[in-house]
């Protein structure tokens, strides 16, 4: 183990950074994606109920299907990151679209009532009180999204870019254990890190919620 | 995009072995024996971290562990371990169910009505009594919803067995990327979501039918 780390530093860490930025990278979109969404979901009631099947049904694609088509439908080549990015930012929306609405559900109509009584107008009322009275609903739905990007990435080695899910494979073919139990250990170590990250963020932006 | 391969009829012949019947029929035959074996697993360890309050944190905790997993890494670590063959895919699925079984079986028992089960008890119930009759039935619904969500993974997740050469629907994704047959890998996504849909819904019909009516409220009963 030490010396297959020591002999293959490189591609770890090259793996590794590419992990990081195909597991991200959808995060950040999918959730600037899913706040308008779900906030569509809250003002017109109606839309709710479509929405969460339809984001049932997305989720329900298997990753390495949209993987492979993605490139017929958005005419990349088969072996662009963007596939993976595209496919794991739909599956963030899926999941944060949901979490966005039913956090901004969940405030207590006398808080928005308060709000709008104390003349916040509806744009300000969202982004003063109800998005930050919703945040921790919202950022457990990213923390589940987060750790989710960061397992499902390995599935994109199946059609050559999967970050650290290439040592998969590469131990697969060889029938080599290291490289197979390094990618899992720095994947979960990953998904670890990201995880703490954001429930750090989540104590420093609600103070509030700290007892 | 076409969807040819999934429309000709000649793909469709159930008694040809690479058809999508056979794909699809092996496909749950993976899926059903991953949910029973994680489930066996799961559902009792759940239901008595949740009725003693023993090992709360390794209930909440499996959760997030379970999902940060790479189940494509842990089923190459299996077959590197235990060479080719149906044992390390069914072991690295049924890894996936634990997680979602074992925290709502958990949550299901927590979020019981403590005085229904006290009352339970007066009645003179035996413990084991109190668990089938009072406590599982109560804890029906949420242990039902994580059931649906790992049925829900297993089936997407159980395409990745073609790719250390078993069998199910994973094959068309796998080999039509291998001859860049796009309309297979379309036939074989589409079948794959239409059965993940399938299958929730018919488990939604199951719920419908194993809870308790008593456990809906009604705008018309007492509340």
């Amino acid at each position: 183990m030490i010396t297959y780390l020591s002999n293959n530093t490189d591609v770890i860490l090259a793996a590794l950074r590419q992990h990081i930025v195909l597991a991200l990278l959808p995060v950040l979109i999918g959730f600037a994606v899913a706040l308008p969404i779900g906030y569509l979901g809250v003002r017109f009631p109606r839309v709710y109920h479509p929405l969460v099947n339809v984001c049932g049904v997305l989720y329900s694609i298997p990753s390495l299907a949209l993987f492979v088509f993605l490139p017929v439908i958005l005419g990349t080549k088969i072996l662009s990151p963007l596939n993976i990015v595209v496919a794991l930012s739909i599956y963030t929306v899926a999941l944060l679209a949901r979490t966005v609405a039913d956090g901004l559900r969940s405030v207590d109509e006398l808080v928005t009532q308060s709000a709008t009584a104390m003349g916040y107008r509806r744009f300000r009322r969202l982004v003063d009180v109800e998005l930050p009275v919703a945040l921790p609903v919202i950022l457990a739905g990213l923390r589940a999204a987060t750790v989710a990007n960061i397992s499902l990435v390995s599935v994109g080695a199946l059609i050559g870019v999967g970050g650290l899910g290439q040592l998969f494979t590469r131990g697969f073919q060889l029938f080599y254990l290291e490289p197979i139990l390094v990618g899992i250990i720095a994947s979960i170590a990953l998904a670890a890190v990201a995880d703490l990250a954001i429930v750090l963020v989540q104590r420093l932006i609600t103070p509030w919620s700290r007892v | 995009m076409n969807l040819s391969y999934l429309f000709d009829a000649a793909h469709w012949d159930p008694t040809l072995s690479g058809g999508i019947p056979q794909l699809i029929l092996s496909h749950l035959g993976y899926v059903a024996l991953a949910l029973l074996i994680g489930t066996v697993i799961a559902l009792p360890a759940g239901l008595y971290i949740g009725h003693t309050g023993r090992g709360s944190f390794l209930a909440i905790n499996a959760g997030n562990a379970g999902r940060s997993l790479p189940t494509l890494g842990l089923l190459m670590l299996m077959v590197t371990l235990l060479g080719l063959g149906l044992t390390p895919v069914l072991i690295a699925l049924s890894v996936l169910v634990i997680p979602p079984v074992l925290t709502s079986a958990y949550a299901g028992m927590r979020s019981l009505d403590q005085r229904v089960v006290d009352a339970a008890r007066g009645m003179g119930m035996r413990p084991w009594q109190v668990l089938t009759r009072v406590e599982l039935p109560m804890a029906l619904p949420v242990l039902m919803s994580g059931f649906r969500s790992a049925a829900l993974q297993v089936v997407a997740t159980a395409t990745v067995a073609a790719a250390v050469g078993l069998s199910g629907l994973g094959r068309l994704l796998i080999d039509g990327l291998a001859v860049n047959d796009y309309s297979r890998v379309l036939a074989g996504a589409i079948v794959v979501a239409v059965l993940a849909v399938g299958l929730d819904l018919l488990l939604a019909l199951v719920q419908r039918w194993v809870v308790s009516p008593g456990l809906n409220p009604s705008p018309k009963g007492p509340s």
